[in-house]
Protein backbone atom coordinates (compact mmCIF):
# COMPACT_ATOMS: atom_id res chain seq x y z
CA UNK A 1 0.00 0.00 0.00
CA UNK A 2 2.81 2.64 1.08
CA UNK A 3 6.29 3.51 -0.04
CA UNK A 4 8.21 4.01 2.52
CA UNK A 5 11.11 6.65 3.23
CA UNK A 6 14.39 5.67 4.95
CA UNK A 7 15.98 8.21 6.74
CA UNK A 8 19.15 8.72 8.90
CA UNK A 9 20.11 10.95 10.80
CA UNK A 10 21.41 13.82 11.33
CA UNK A 11 19.40 14.77 8.80
CA UNK A 12 20.63 16.13 5.31
CA UNK A 13 18.77 19.31 4.58
CA UNK A 14 18.65 17.95 1.01
CA UNK A 15 16.36 15.31 1.64
CA UNK A 16 14.22 17.46 3.82
CA UNK A 17 13.62 19.49 0.66
CA UNK A 18 12.33 15.92 -0.64
CA UNK A 19 9.81 15.03 1.84
CA UNK A 20 6.10 16.34 1.60
CA UNK A 21 3.28 15.77 3.95
CA UNK A 22 1.78 12.29 4.12
CA UNK A 23 5.03 10.69 3.08
CA UNK A 24 5.94 7.29 5.53
CA UNK A 25 9.46 7.66 6.95
CA UNK A 26 11.35 5.10 9.06
CA UNK A 27 14.30 6.83 10.71
CA UNK A 28 17.31 5.30 12.14
CA UNK A 29 20.22 6.93 13.93
CA UNK A 30 20.80 9.09 17.12
CA UNK A 31 17.40 11.03 18.00
CA UNK A 32 16.91 13.30 21.52
CA UNK A 33 13.44 12.87 23.82
CA UNK A 34 12.60 16.44 25.16
CA UNK A 35 9.50 17.33 26.51
CA UNK A 36 7.81 20.57 28.57
CA UNK A 37 9.92 20.56 31.64
CA UNK A 38 12.94 19.86 29.17
CA UNK A 39 11.84 22.75 26.52
CA UNK A 40 11.51 25.49 29.74
CA UNK A 41 14.80 24.75 30.74
CA UNK A 42 16.49 24.77 27.00
CA UNK A 43 14.76 28.33 26.90
CA UNK A 44 16.15 29.85 30.01
CA UNK A 45 19.59 28.19 29.02
CA UNK A 46 19.68 29.68 25.86
CA UNK A 47 18.21 33.30 27.53
CA UNK A 48 21.43 32.67 29.81
CA UNK A 49 23.90 32.44 26.42
CA UNK A 50 24.57 29.26 28.03
CA UNK A 51 24.96 26.46 25.62
CA UNK A 52 22.35 23.54 25.27
CA UNK A 53 22.92 20.16 26.72
CA UNK A 54 23.74 18.71 22.89
CA UNK A 55 23.96 20.35 19.73
CA UNK A 56 20.86 20.88 17.76
CA UNK A 57 21.64 21.08 14.05
CA UNK A 58 20.08 18.56 11.62
CA UNK A 59 19.09 16.84 15.27
CA UNK A 60 15.66 15.54 15.79
CA UNK A 61 13.52 16.05 19.01
CA UNK A 62 10.80 13.51 19.85
CA UNK A 63 8.55 14.61 21.91
CA UNK A 64 8.04 11.65 24.47
CA UNK A 65 8.36 11.10 28.53
CA UNK A 66 8.82 6.81 28.13
CA UNK A 67 7.98 4.65 30.96
CA UNK A 68 11.12 3.42 33.63
CA UNK A 69 12.83 0.26 31.92
CA UNK A 70 12.32 -3.42 33.47
CA UNK A 71 15.50 -5.05 34.04
CA UNK A 72 17.02 -6.37 30.54
CA UNK A 73 14.63 -3.80 28.94
CA UNK A 74 15.99 -0.79 26.56
CA UNK A 75 13.55 1.43 27.93
CA UNK A 76 9.35 0.86 28.54
CA UNK A 77 7.10 2.79 26.42
CA UNK A 78 7.85 5.51 24.70
CA UNK A 79 4.97 7.02 22.07
CA UNK A 80 4.91 10.83 21.08
CA UNK A 81 2.78 13.58 23.67
CA UNK A 82 0.84 16.28 22.47
CA UNK A 83 3.15 18.62 20.49
CA UNK A 84 1.64 21.69 21.14
CA UNK A 85 2.54 23.00 24.14
CA UNK A 86 6.11 22.83 23.19
CA UNK A 87 4.93 25.19 20.34
CA UNK A 88 6.10 28.55 22.40
CA UNK A 89 9.44 27.14 22.68
CA UNK A 90 9.95 25.33 19.11
CA UNK A 91 11.06 28.57 16.87
CA UNK A 92 14.00 29.25 19.08
CA UNK A 93 14.80 25.95 18.75
CA UNK A 94 14.51 25.88 14.99
CA UNK A 95 16.50 28.65 14.92
CA UNK A 96 19.35 26.97 16.44
CA UNK A 97 19.21 24.43 13.64
CA UNK A 98 16.62 21.47 15.31
CA UNK A 99 15.87 19.91 11.71
CA UNK A 100 13.03 17.66 13.15
CA UNK A 101 10.53 16.72 15.77
CA UNK A 102 8.59 14.04 16.17
CA UNK A 103 5.07 14.43 17.52
CA UNK A 104 1.27 14.22 17.29
CA UNK A 105 -0.86 17.02 16.94
CA UNK A 106 -1.46 20.02 15.72
CA UNK A 107 1.27 22.70 15.62
CA UNK A 108 0.76 26.57 15.83
CA UNK A 109 1.07 29.21 13.12
CA UNK A 110 4.19 30.70 14.30
CA UNK A 111 6.24 27.28 14.55
CA UNK A 112 4.94 26.51 10.69
CA UNK A 113 6.59 29.82 9.79
CA UNK A 114 9.57 28.92 11.51
CA UNK A 115 10.02 25.76 9.94
CA UNK A 116 9.73 27.07 6.78
CA UNK A 117 12.19 29.82 7.61
CA UNK A 118 14.57 27.04 9.03
CA UNK A 119 13.74 24.30 6.52
CA UNK A 120 12.59 21.82 9.34
CA UNK A 121 10.33 18.82 9.12
CA UNK A 122 7.52 17.64 11.61
CA UNK A 123 6.81 14.06 11.45
CA UNK A 124 4.19 12.22 13.43
CA UNK A 125 4.36 9.19 15.36
CA UNK A 126 1.34 6.97 16.48
CA UNK A 127 -0.24 8.23 19.73
CA UNK A 128 -0.41 6.05 22.21
CA UNK A 129 1.38 3.27 20.39
CA UNK A 130 4.16 3.67 23.23
CA UNK A 131 4.78 -0.25 23.34
CA UNK A 132 5.29 -0.96 19.55
CA UNK A 133 7.66 2.09 19.42
CA UNK A 134 9.42 0.73 22.29
CA UNK A 135 10.94 -2.33 20.24
CA UNK A 136 12.34 0.50 17.49
CA UNK A 137 14.80 2.06 20.25
CA UNK A 138 18.04 -0.01 20.41
CA UNK A 139 19.78 2.33 22.91
CA UNK A 140 18.95 4.98 25.27
CA UNK A 141 20.46 6.86 28.43
CA UNK A 142 19.61 10.12 30.14
CA UNK A 143 22.36 13.23 28.86
CA UNK A 144 20.57 16.01 30.78
CA UNK A 145 18.19 16.94 33.38
CA UNK A 146 18.59 13.28 35.03
CA UNK A 147 16.28 14.84 37.99
CA UNK A 148 13.14 15.28 35.64
CA UNK A 149 12.53 11.74 35.79
CA UNK A 150 10.51 11.03 32.65
CA UNK A 151 11.21 14.78 31.44
CA UNK A 152 14.86 13.95 31.02
CA UNK A 153 16.50 14.57 27.86
CA UNK A 154 17.85 10.82 26.30
CA UNK A 155 19.71 10.19 23.47
CA UNK A 156 18.45 7.41 21.74
CA UNK A 157 19.48 5.07 18.97
CA UNK A 158 16.33 4.45 17.12
CA UNK A 159 16.14 1.27 13.78
CA UNK A 160 13.22 1.86 11.45
CA UNK A 161 10.88 4.18 13.90
CA UNK A 162 8.16 4.31 11.53
CA UNK A 163 6.40 7.89 11.28
CA UNK A 164 4.62 9.59 8.84
CA UNK A 165 5.74 13.36 7.40
CA UNK A 166 2.98 15.78 9.08
CA UNK A 167 3.82 19.25 8.49
CA UNK A 168 6.71 19.36 5.50
CA UNK A 169 9.10 22.24 4.92
CA UNK A 170 6.94 24.17 2.74
CA UNK A 171 4.50 24.38 5.20
CA UNK A 172 2.29 21.54 3.90
CA UNK A 173 0.67 20.10 6.64
CA UNK A 174 -1.11 16.51 6.54
CA UNK A 175 -4.24 17.26 9.19
CA UNK A 176 -7.32 18.78 7.71
CA UNK A 177 -8.52 22.09 10.07
CA UNK A 178 -11.87 20.85 11.34
CA UNK A 179 -12.50 23.75 13.93
CA UNK A 180 -13.10 26.43 11.48
CA UNK B 1 -19.22 -4.62 60.45
CA UNK B 2 -17.15 -6.76 58.29
CA UNK B 3 -13.45 -5.97 58.57
CA UNK B 4 -11.25 -5.26 56.11
CA UNK B 5 -7.58 -5.28 56.41
CA UNK B 6 -6.17 -2.13 54.57
CA UNK B 7 -3.18 -4.80 53.25
CA UNK B 8 -6.16 -6.17 51.45
CA UNK B 9 -6.53 -2.87 49.68
CA UNK B 10 -3.37 -2.11 49.08
CA UNK B 11 -2.30 -5.30 47.57
CA UNK B 12 -5.98 -5.12 45.36
CA UNK B 13 -5.25 -1.67 44.12
CA UNK B 14 -1.42 -2.57 43.40
CA UNK B 15 -2.23 -5.29 41.10
CA UNK B 16 -4.99 -2.86 39.10
CA UNK B 17 -2.54 -0.51 38.45
CA UNK B 18 -0.56 -2.88 36.78
CA UNK B 19 -3.38 -4.73 34.70
CA UNK B 20 -5.17 -2.07 33.62
CA UNK B 21 -2.21 0.21 32.51
CA UNK B 22 -0.93 -3.14 30.52
CA UNK B 23 -3.69 -5.28 29.27
CA UNK B 24 -6.40 -3.22 26.86
CA UNK B 25 -9.66 -4.04 28.00
CA UNK B 26 -11.52 -6.60 26.01
CA UNK B 27 -14.23 -4.50 25.29
CA UNK B 28 -12.25 -1.77 23.74
CA UNK B 29 -10.06 -3.95 22.04
CA UNK B 30 -13.00 -5.22 19.66
CA UNK B 31 -14.55 -2.04 19.36
CA UNK B 32 -10.71 -1.14 18.05
CA UNK B 33 -10.94 -4.23 16.05
CA UNK B 34 -14.30 -3.59 14.38
CA UNK B 35 -13.40 -0.05 13.47
CA UNK B 36 -10.56 -1.65 11.80
CA UNK B 37 -13.05 -3.98 9.75
CA UNK B 38 -15.56 -0.84 8.70
CA UNK B 39 -12.18 1.83 8.41
CA UNK B 40 -12.61 2.60 4.87
CA UNK B 41 -8.90 4.72 5.02
CA UNK B 42 -5.97 3.63 4.38
CA UNK B 43 -4.21 5.47 6.82
CA UNK B 44 -6.80 5.05 9.23
CA UNK B 45 -6.81 1.45 8.82
CA UNK B 46 -2.87 1.31 8.96
CA UNK B 47 -3.10 3.55 12.06
CA UNK B 48 -5.77 0.78 13.36
CA UNK B 49 -3.35 -1.83 12.67
CA UNK B 50 -0.56 -0.22 14.87
CA UNK B 51 -2.98 0.27 18.02
CA UNK B 52 -4.16 -3.59 17.41
CA UNK B 53 0.04 -4.59 17.18
CA UNK B 54 1.05 -2.33 20.30
CA UNK B 55 -1.86 -3.64 22.25
CA UNK B 56 -1.16 -7.58 21.25
CA UNK B 57 2.77 -6.69 22.54
CA UNK B 58 1.89 -4.99 25.45
CA UNK B 59 -0.31 -7.52 26.63
CA UNK B 60 2.47 -10.19 25.55
CA UNK B 61 5.35 -8.06 27.42
CA UNK B 62 3.90 -7.02 30.54
CA UNK B 63 4.58 -3.44 29.58
CA UNK B 64 2.29 -0.58 29.65
CA UNK B 65 -0.03 -0.11 26.30
CA UNK B 66 0.40 4.04 26.45
CA UNK B 67 3.35 5.69 27.90
CA UNK B 68 1.25 8.04 29.67
CA UNK B 69 0.17 5.99 32.54
CA UNK B 70 -2.06 8.91 33.59
CA UNK B 71 -3.15 10.59 36.81
CA UNK B 72 -4.93 7.30 38.87
CA UNK B 73 -8.24 7.77 39.64
CA UNK B 74 -10.94 5.75 41.34
CA UNK B 75 -14.30 5.81 41.99
CA UNK B 76 -15.21 3.80 45.61
CA UNK B 77 -17.89 2.58 46.53
CA UNK B 78 -18.36 1.69 50.20
CA UNK B 79 -20.60 -0.69 51.79
CA UNK B 80 -21.98 1.06 54.91
CA UNK B 81 -21.03 -2.42 56.82
CA UNK B 82 -17.73 -2.33 55.96
CA UNK B 83 -14.43 -1.12 58.21
CA UNK B 84 -11.10 -0.78 57.46
CA UNK B 85 -8.19 -1.30 59.79
CA UNK B 86 -4.77 0.12 59.81
CA UNK B 87 -4.32 3.03 57.62
CA UNK B 88 -7.91 4.98 56.19
CA UNK B 89 -9.06 4.32 52.71
CA UNK B 90 -6.98 7.29 50.85
CA UNK B 91 -4.18 6.25 52.61
CA UNK B 92 -4.53 2.92 51.33
CA UNK B 93 -5.45 3.27 47.97
CA UNK B 94 -2.67 5.79 47.90
CA UNK B 95 -0.03 3.41 48.97
CA UNK B 96 -1.35 0.61 46.49
CA UNK B 97 -0.74 3.39 43.71
CA UNK B 98 2.58 4.12 44.90
CA UNK B 99 3.39 0.26 44.93
CA UNK B 100 1.61 -0.84 41.56
CA UNK B 101 3.60 2.34 39.33
CA UNK B 102 6.87 1.62 41.28
CA UNK B 103 6.76 -2.27 41.23
CA UNK B 104 5.23 -2.35 37.43
CA UNK B 105 7.80 0.49 36.24
CA UNK B 106 4.56 2.46 34.82
CA UNK B 107 4.95 6.60 34.17
CA UNK B 108 4.76 8.62 37.39
CA UNK B 109 3.55 11.65 35.90
CA UNK B 110 2.06 13.79 39.01
CA UNK B 111 3.62 16.93 39.94
CA UNK B 112 3.09 17.97 43.64
CA UNK B 113 2.03 21.91 42.33
CA UNK B 114 0.70 22.66 39.67
CA UNK B 115 3.00 25.52 39.62
CA UNK B 116 5.86 24.55 40.64
CA UNK B 117 6.04 21.05 39.19
CA UNK B 118 8.49 18.87 40.59
CA UNK B 119 7.62 15.36 40.56
CA UNK B 120 6.29 13.78 43.10
CA UNK B 121 8.11 10.26 41.79
CA UNK B 122 5.09 7.52 42.93
CA UNK B 123 2.66 8.90 40.80
CA UNK B 124 0.97 9.90 43.98
CA UNK B 125 -1.82 11.35 45.09
CA UNK B 126 -4.50 9.42 43.47
CA UNK B 127 -7.61 11.21 42.95
CA UNK B 128 -10.53 9.59 44.62
CA UNK B 129 -14.27 9.56 44.33
CA UNK B 130 -16.14 8.04 47.03
CA UNK B 131 -19.37 6.68 47.08
CA UNK B 132 -21.88 5.13 50.36
CA UNK B 133 -23.89 2.52 49.81
CA UNK B 134 -25.88 -0.46 51.28
CA UNK B 135 -24.17 -3.89 52.38
CA UNK B 136 -20.30 -5.28 53.83
CA UNK B 137 -18.64 -4.96 50.29
CA UNK B 138 -15.80 -2.59 48.82
CA UNK B 139 -16.12 -2.05 45.06
CA UNK B 140 -13.04 -0.08 43.19
CA UNK B 141 -13.25 1.38 39.53
CA UNK B 142 -9.67 1.99 38.84
CA UNK B 143 -9.49 4.41 35.53
CA UNK B 144 -5.88 5.68 34.80
CA UNK B 145 -6.40 9.03 32.70
CA UNK B 146 -3.94 10.22 30.25
CA UNK B 147 -3.93 14.16 29.93
CA UNK B 148 -3.51 14.45 25.90
CA UNK B 149 -7.07 13.96 25.90
CA UNK B 150 -7.73 14.95 29.16
CA UNK B 151 -6.76 18.64 28.09
CA UNK B 152 -9.09 18.29 25.31
CA UNK B 153 -12.18 18.11 27.63
CA UNK B 154 -14.58 20.96 28.07
CA UNK B 155 -17.20 22.14 30.55
CA UNK B 156 -20.53 24.68 29.86
CA UNK B 157 -22.86 26.01 31.68
CA UNK B 158 -25.64 25.83 29.20
CA UNK B 159 -29.17 27.69 29.46
CA UNK B 160 -32.17 25.34 29.65
CA UNK B 161 -33.57 26.93 26.51
CA UNK B 162 -30.59 25.09 24.57
CA UNK B 163 -31.85 21.81 25.27
CA UNK B 164 -30.75 18.41 23.91
CA UNK B 165 -29.62 20.56 20.40
CA UNK B 166 -27.32 22.34 22.42
CA UNK B 167 -25.65 19.83 24.29
CA UNK B 168 -24.88 17.28 21.28
CA UNK B 169 -23.37 20.87 19.56
CA UNK B 170 -21.07 21.36 22.29
CA UNK B 171 -20.29 17.76 22.22
CA UNK B 172 -19.36 17.73 18.67
CA UNK B 173 -17.61 21.18 19.00
CA UNK B 174 -15.09 19.88 21.55
CA UNK B 175 -14.40 16.58 19.67
CA UNK B 176 -13.61 18.74 16.61
CA UNK B 177 -11.58 21.02 18.51
CA UNK B 178 -9.32 18.24 19.57
CA UNK B 179 -9.01 16.90 16.38
CA UNK B 180 -5.82 14.23 16.38
CA UNK B 181 -4.54 15.71 19.81
CA UNK B 182 -6.48 13.12 22.11
CA UNK B 183 -5.25 10.11 20.17
CA UNK B 184 -8.58 9.18 18.56
CA UNK B 185 -10.21 6.56 17.90
CA UNK B 186 -11.88 8.36 21.02
CA UNK B 187 -14.47 7.50 23.86
CA UNK B 188 -16.45 10.76 24.86
CA UNK B 189 -17.76 10.54 28.23
CA UNK B 190 -20.69 13.28 28.83
CA UNK B 191 -21.92 14.42 31.91
CA UNK B 192 -25.48 16.41 31.85
CA UNK B 193 -27.06 17.95 34.99
CA UNK B 194 -26.32 18.74 38.79
CA UNK B 195 -23.61 21.64 39.67
CA UNK B 196 -20.42 22.72 37.22
CA UNK B 197 -18.31 20.06 39.50
CA UNK B 198 -21.49 17.04 39.27
CA UNK B 199 -21.32 17.59 35.28
CA UNK B 200 -17.54 16.79 35.54
CA UNK B 201 -17.70 14.15 37.91
CA UNK B 202 -20.95 12.05 35.80
CA UNK B 203 -18.66 12.88 32.27
CA UNK B 204 -15.39 10.84 34.13
CA UNK B 205 -17.20 8.30 35.37
CA UNK B 206 -19.08 7.70 32.18
CA UNK B 207 -15.83 7.04 30.87
CA UNK B 208 -15.67 3.84 33.13
CA UNK B 209 -18.46 2.11 31.65
CA UNK B 210 -18.31 -0.47 29.13
CA UNK B 211 -18.08 0.30 25.89
CA UNK B 212 -20.76 -2.09 24.27
CA UNK B 213 -23.39 -1.46 27.36
CA UNK B 214 -26.03 -0.02 26.16
CA UNK B 215 -27.52 3.14 28.07
CA UNK B 216 -30.19 1.98 30.07
CA UNK B 217 -32.49 5.03 29.33
CA UNK B 218 -33.86 4.86 26.37
CA UNK B 219 -33.35 8.65 25.18
CA UNK B 220 -29.99 8.11 26.21
CA UNK B 221 -29.50 5.65 24.21
CA UNK B 222 -30.85 7.04 21.03
CA UNK B 223 -28.65 10.53 21.71
CA UNK B 224 -25.17 8.66 22.03
CA UNK B 225 -25.99 7.27 19.10
CA UNK B 226 -26.33 10.14 17.20
CA UNK B 227 -23.55 11.58 18.92
CA UNK B 228 -21.53 8.79 17.91
CA UNK B 229 -22.63 8.93 14.41
CA UNK B 230 -22.61 12.99 13.95
CA UNK B 231 -18.62 12.51 15.44
CA UNK B 232 -17.46 9.84 13.20
CA UNK B 233 -18.67 11.64 9.88
CA UNK B 234 -16.51 14.40 10.08
CA UNK B 235 -13.88 12.41 9.13
CA UNK B 236 -11.28 12.98 12.23
CA UNK B 237 -10.48 9.46 11.87
CA UNK B 238 -7.98 7.39 13.33
CA UNK B 239 -5.07 9.34 14.73
CA UNK B 240 -6.96 12.27 13.16
CA UNK B 241 -4.99 11.31 9.93
CA UNK B 242 -8.98 10.76 8.05
CA UNK B 243 -10.99 7.78 8.08
CA UNK B 244 -14.40 7.55 9.70
CA UNK B 245 -13.53 5.65 12.86
CA UNK B 246 -12.96 8.89 15.40
CA UNK B 247 -15.16 7.65 18.35
CA UNK B 248 -15.68 4.28 19.44
CA UNK B 249 -18.44 5.08 21.76
CA UNK B 250 -20.22 7.98 23.39
CA UNK B 251 -21.74 7.22 26.81
CA UNK B 252 -23.76 10.52 28.61
CA UNK B 253 -24.83 9.83 32.51
CA UNK B 254 -27.00 12.94 33.89
CA UNK B 255 -28.36 14.30 37.11
CA UNK B 256 -31.01 16.05 38.49
CA UNK B 257 -30.08 20.11 38.48
CA UNK B 258 -31.14 23.60 38.84
CA UNK B 259 -33.94 25.33 37.70
CA UNK B 260 -31.78 27.54 36.16
CA UNK B 261 -29.64 25.81 34.86
CA UNK B 262 -27.98 22.57 32.15
CA UNK B 263 -24.64 22.55 32.81
CA UNK B 264 -22.65 20.24 30.35
CA UNK B 265 -18.95 18.07 30.90
CA UNK B 266 -17.04 16.67 27.78
CA UNK B 267 -14.23 14.19 29.01
CA UNK B 268 -12.58 12.89 26.86
CA UNK B 269 -10.96 9.13 26.51
CA UNK B 270 -8.12 8.15 24.11
CA UNK B 271 -8.56 4.80 22.12
CA UNK B 272 -6.21 3.61 25.81
CA UNK B 273 -8.93 3.80 27.77
CA UNK B 274 -8.14 1.81 30.65
CA UNK B 275 -10.54 0.78 33.66
CA UNK B 276 -10.75 -1.91 36.19
CA UNK B 277 -12.91 -2.99 38.49
CA UNK B 278 -12.33 -4.82 41.61
CA UNK B 279 -14.84 -6.60 44.62
CA UNK B 280 -13.57 -6.57 47.80
S1 LIG C 1 -4.04 10.56 24.92
FE1 LIG C 1 -4.11 8.44 25.63
S2 LIG C 1 -3.17 7.20 24.03
FE2 LIG C 1 -2.63 9.34 23.67
S3 LIG C 1 -0.66 9.58 24.67
FE3 LIG C 1 -2.20 10.21 26.14
S4 LIG C 1 -2.73 8.38 27.33
FE4 LIG C 1 -1.60 7.74 25.51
Amino acid sequence: MKNIVKLTTPLDPNRIETLRCGDFVEITGTIYTARDAAHKRMKEMLEKNMSLPFDLSGQIIYYAGPCPAKPGQVIGSIGPTTSGRMDVYTPLLLKQGLAGMIGKGKRSQEVIDAMIRYKSVYFGATGGAGALISKCVKKAEVIAFDDLGTEAIRRLYVEDLPVIVLIDCKGNKLYKEFDK
Amino acid sequence: MRVIQDTVVIAAVEKMCIEANCHLCEDVKSAIEKGRKEETSPIGQYILDQLIENAEIADSCNMPICQDTGMAVFFVEVGNKVLIEGRNLTEAINEGVRRGYTQGFLRKSVVADPFFRENTKDNTPAVIHYEFTEGDRLKITFAPKGFGSENMSRLKMLNPSDGMEGVKEFVIDTVLKAGPNPCPPIVVGVGIGGTMEMAALLAKKALTKPIHEKNPVEYLDRMENEILEKINETGIGPGGLGGKTTALCVRILVYPTHIAGLPVAVNINCHAARHAEVVI
